[in-house]
Order: C-alpha cells, then sequence, then structure tokens
C-alpha cells in the first residue's frame, strides 16, 4: 500500500463510505420510531390547531386557557407531581444512603426490596394498594384492631390513596440513580473530612452530600417527568376525584371522540415535559439520566 | 449487641448507636416497599369474595375461573405472544442500533441516539392516542402486528442503553484484529463482539418482554377486539370492581416477573463479572 495522495483521499472517502453503512445499520431502529412515534404524534400536534370546522384555529388552546376546569387540572397535575417526587426524595435518599453504608453482600440482599417493586407490573401493584386501603381493606381492619382509629378511614378513590400509589410506584426511579451516585463517591474523601476535625454530620452534609447531587438531580427529573405524564395508578386509585393530565386526555377520547382537545392537552404536556428536559440538560447529559432509571 | 452499637459505622467515626434511627427507617421503608406486593399473594388464595388476610378458608377458586375462563386466557395468550414477538423485534433492532451507532463515530450519533431513546420520554398516554388513530386509519387497529410494532419502540430505548453501554466497555480492536486477518465486518461481528456483549443482549430481551408484557396505556387503546391484552383486561376490570380473580392473576404475574428477574440478575452478575 502506496501513501500517495490519490490513495489517501480514495481511502478517505472509503472511510466515510464504511462509516455510513454502519450508520445504516441503525435505520430500522430509527424508521421504527419515526413511523409509530414521530408521524402520530405529528398528526396530534397537527389536529391540536383544527377548529371544529376543520379550519385552522386556536380554539383548542384557548378553552385551555379560559376554562377554570382545564386550569384545575393543569393544577392538580404539577400538586400531585411535586408532592410525589418530594416524598420521593424525602424516603428515597436515606434508603439509598443506608444501602450504600452497609457491606456490599447485604446491600445486594437489601437491594432486591428495591428491584422487586420496579420489575413488578404497575397495575398489580396498584391493584394491591386499591386492596390494602379500601374500607375492609387489610389497613382500616388492622389499625381498628389495635385501636389506631375507630371507623374506616376513607384512604382509596381520592387523593391521599394516588399519592401512596405514585410515591410507592415512583420510589425505586429515585433510589437507582442515587444509589449508583453514591456508591461512586470516593469514600476517601469523607475520611478526609473527618480526619481534619469534621463532625460526622459536617461531613455529610458539606462533602458527601454534594457528590451525590448528580444522582439524585437524576432521580428527582425521572420522577417528575414520569408523574406528570402518569395515568394508570391516579385513574384507579383516584377514583375520578383526582384528574390528571393525561387522565383528561383519555376521557376526552373515550367519552368526548374531541380528538382536538385531547390532542391540545396531549400536546401541552408534551411541550412541558421536553421544556423541563431541556433545562435539565444544560446541567445533566440526557443519556446520564436515561441510564439512570435501570 | 450494645458493643456494636458504641463501634464506628464509617470513616466519620460515627458509631452505630447514632446511627440506629437510620437503619430502623430503612428497614420500615423496605418493608413498606415489598409487602404491599406480596401480600396479594396470600390473598389471593382465600375462598371470599373480599379478600382476607389471613384467609379464613382457603381455596383455589380464583385460579379455576381465571384457568376456565376463555376471555382471560385469550388475554394471557394475547400478551405473551405479542411480549415474544416485541422481543423478537426490538432486541435485533435495538442491538444492531446500538452497534452502528458506537461503531460509525459519525457526528450526528448524539442525535440519534438522544431520538432512539425519545419513546421513553413521551408520555404514554400521547403515544397511545396517536397510534390509535393511525392505527385506525391504516387498518391494523387490535391487529397483533401494530401491538407489536407499537411495544417495539417503547422497548427499544432499554436496549439500546443497555447494548451501548456494554459496548463502551468493549475493546472494538478486537474486530479490527479479527478483520485484518481477513474476516468480513458481519462475521467479525458476529463471532467476536456478539459473544462477548451476550449477557447484555440477554438483558435488553428479557427488559423488552416485561416491557410489552406490563404495558398498559397503549394496550388499552391499541389491543381490543380478538386480541386483547391481559393488562387491558385487568385495568377494565380494576374501574368496575374489585374482583378477587385479579390477585389470582397478579400472583402469577409476580412469578413470571421474579422469575425473568432472577435470570436478569444471574446474567447481570456474570456480565460484571466480566468486565
Amino acid at each position: 500500500m502506496q501513501a500517495t495522495p490519490a490513495n489517501a483521499s480514495g481511502l478517505r472517502v472509503d472511510e466515510k463510505l464504511e462509516r455510513m453503512k454502519l450508520f445504516g445499520l441503525s435505520s430500522p431502529a430509527l424508521l421504527l420510531v419515526l413511523v409509530i412515534l414521530v408521524i402520530p404524534v405529528g398528526w396530534l400536534f397537527y389536529v391540536s390547531f383544527l377548529g371544529g370546522n376543520g379550519q385552522f384555529s386556536l380554539e383548542n388552546y384557548q378553552r385551555m386557557v379560559e376554562r377554570s376546569s382545564y386550569m384545575r387540572i393543569f393544577r392538580t397535575t404539577f400538586e400531585v407531581s411535586l408532592v410525589t417526587t418530594g416524598l420521593c426524595i424525602l424516603i428515597g435518599y436515606p434508603l439509598a444512603y443506608f444501602l450504600s453504608q452497609i457491606p456490599p453482600r447485604i446491600a445486594n440482599l437489601c437491594m432486591i426490596t428495591v428491584l422487586l417493586p420496579f420489575w413488578t407490573s404497575l397495575l398489580v401493584r396498584t391493584y394491591a394498594w386499591l386492596v390494602l386501603l379500601q374500607k375492609q381493606g387489610l389497613i382500616n381492619e388492622w389499625a381498628m384492631a389495635l385501636g389506631l382509629w375507630d371507623e374506616p378511614i376513607k384512604m382509596v378513590h381520592n387523593m391521599t390513596g394516588t399519592l401512596i400509589g405514585m410515591v410507592h410506584i415512583m420510589l425505586p426511579f429515585l433510589i437507582l440513580p442515587v444509589y449508583g451516585s453514591m456508591k461512586a463517591v470516593d469514600r476517601d474523601y469523607v475520611k478526609a473530612a473527618a480526619n481534619l476535625g469534621a463532625s460526622p454530620r459536617r461531613a455529610f452534609w458539606d462533602v458527601f452530600f454534594p457528590l451525590t447531587m448528580p444522582g439524585l438531580f437524576a432521580g428527582t427529573l425521572m420522577v417528575f417527568i414520569l408523574c406528570l405524564g402518569f395515568f394508570v395508578t391516579p385513574a384507579v386509585l383516584g377514583g375520578g376525584k383526582v384528574i390528571m393530565v393525561s387522565m383528561k386526555i383519555v376521557s376526552n377520547i373515550e367519552l368526548f371522540v374531541s380528538w382536538g382537545a385531547a390532542s391540545a392537552l396531549g400536546v401541552v404536556l408534551l411541550a412541558l415535559t421536553f421544556a423541563i428536559l431541556w433545562v435539565a440538560s444544560r446541567f445533566l447529559k440526557l443519556d446520564q439520566i436515561a441510564g439512570g432509571g435501570h | 449487641m450494645f458493643a456494636w452499637l458504641k463501634k464506628p459505622a464509617s470513616e466519620t467515626q460515627i458509631t452505630h448507636g447514632q446511627r440506629l434511627w437510620l437503619y430502623v427507617l430503612a428497614v420500615i421503608i423496605m418493608v413498606l416497599l415489598v409487602t404491599p406486593t406480596l401480600i396479594v399473594i396470600p390473598m389471593s388464595f382465600s375462598d371470599s369474595q373480599y379478600l382476607e388476610f389471613p384467609p379464613r378458608v382457603w381455596s383455589l377458586r380464583w385460579y379455576e375461573h381465571y384457568l376456565s375462563s376463555p376471555e382471560w386466557m385469550l388475554a394471557t395468550w394475547t400478551s405473551l405472544k405479542t411480549a415474544f414477538l416485541t422481543m423478537l423485534v426490538a432486541t435485533p433492532a435495538g442491538v444492531l442500533a446500538a452497534y452502528g451507532l458506537h461503531a460509525s463515530q459519525v457526528r450526528f450519533v448524539r442525535a440519534a441516539f438522544l431520538f432512539l431513546i425519545t419513546p421513553m420520554m413521551v408520555p404514554l398516554v400521547l403515544v397511545a392516542i396517536g397510534v390509535f388513530y393511525v392505527y385506525a386509519q391504516i387498518g391494523i387497529l387490535y391487529t397483533l402486528f401494530g401491538l407489536v410494532l407499537a411495544h417495539s419502540i417503547l422497548a427499544l430505548p432499554l436496549v439500546v442503553i443497555v447494548i451501548g453501554s456494554a459496548l463502551k466497555s468493549y475493546d472494538m480492536s478486537q474486530e479490527n484484529a479479527a478483520r485484518s486477518l481477513g474476516a468480513p465486518r458481519w462475521k467479525a461481528f458476529v463471532t467476536i463482539t456478539l459473544p462477548q456483549i451476550r449477557f447484555a443482549v440477554v438483558t435488553a430481551a428479557l427488559l423488552s418482554f416485561l416491557t410489552s408484557f406490563d404495558e398498559v396505556v397503549v394496550a388499552m387503546f391499541v389491543s381490543g377486539g380478538d386480541n386483547p391484552t391481559l393488562t387491558r383486561n385487568m385495568f377494565n376490570a380494576l374501574r368496575d370492581q374489585i374482583d378477587p380473580t385479579i390477585a389470582a392473576i397478579s400472583t402469577i404475574m409476580i412469578c413470571v416477573t421474579t422469575f425473568l428477574m432472577v435470570l436478569a440478575q444471574i446474567f447481570g452478575q456474570q456480565r460484571a463479572a466480566k468486565d
């Protein structure tokens, strides 16, 4: 092989060609996403700008701003998402911390308690809560037997039930990335802090906690985004009293066959999701978040 | 026991005693994480309509009801077929894509990767109603074919992520060595690369299967008619009343998932051991 200029440029062309060929291997997957995701969602986008007479109109969006019922739905969605995310942090961070501090062999065993719900069907878990929280359910029965309360308390088909179910379902999405970033912390830093006279509390808050921020941030984002578009759990445990955006979209189609209204809601939901991801991506690589959940 | 409480628990010299609250809290959280799922299992063997725990009279009547119901059997069969076919579509497509992106190193690889994982970020309801409309137009609504395609795009991001991270820790120069010895690219991939990322491939395949098997929202819209999925029927049953048959089905589903999870853990550990 001679390194003549002609050959070199020829090789460069060959290389480019080969790279494109390799890239072409991803075409079935890209095509699949294009046809099954982008085209349908693009069509919804188009429909959201059609009025009742089939002409271009903003009435679907106007309705959303004008009607207080729609505003209430958005407020509920944000409230549920914020509270769920907050509770997940409060419950998940300590558990992840515990798991990162104990010997690996025990930690792996304890990890099953996080992975089992993570892998179990969401519908099964929602059903389990429905059974446990209902009026004649186990929790009411036991609490009354223990004398905690006298009358059965309504804990399902309302906000309480929705929040309990959602926190339970979202927890693994927070715990896994947080645990990952805790394991990645170099324990020598904490040791050095203690060596320099920091109290355990100070070593935790000034050294350990800041180092786990990327995982906490990724987990929080993941949970919040999933909550915004969540359907199954609020639909079953909310009993029609907690109406989130995704549920309104479904009822617009199933009950009113109103594609314009449903699409407009969907477009706003999607825009919100992407806006949050876009802001987050300025602080964190997106693929890191995607990898965080698994 | 008391000596253990006074022992330092970490590099900061904090003692186990000072950390007792954390241990207690963690145990409570772990119990709360698993029990709601597991408690369904004994309850499904109750004879009562109201799902007692512990059951006063044990019985298999809900299992009998499930196994003798043609509707539930049809739904189970549909779910299994769909999940299996989704695995067969998403895994090769995802492996090829992850490999192509990893090996080509062209400028827009990052953009393509983000594009492939978008199905993970778009709210499921939106995918469901969009696909529902398009399928109705082209007449593949309530078909296995349509359902499998829709579930495949949901499984694809997981496959791409799992395979992508496996390839990151794989040394591509091994493949170049095979090629410099005369193997064509596809042969180098099949005989050198693929065997080394096989655990990741199995994990990805299991994840695809589970994604489809557990999926509710898209199935609610796109499956039905002759091909209703198990999750679709379960969701509809949940909206009406608490049917104890669901407890029996849930128990079976928990067993299936646990089995697959154990498999994935085994493969995952072998993968970790290899790295």
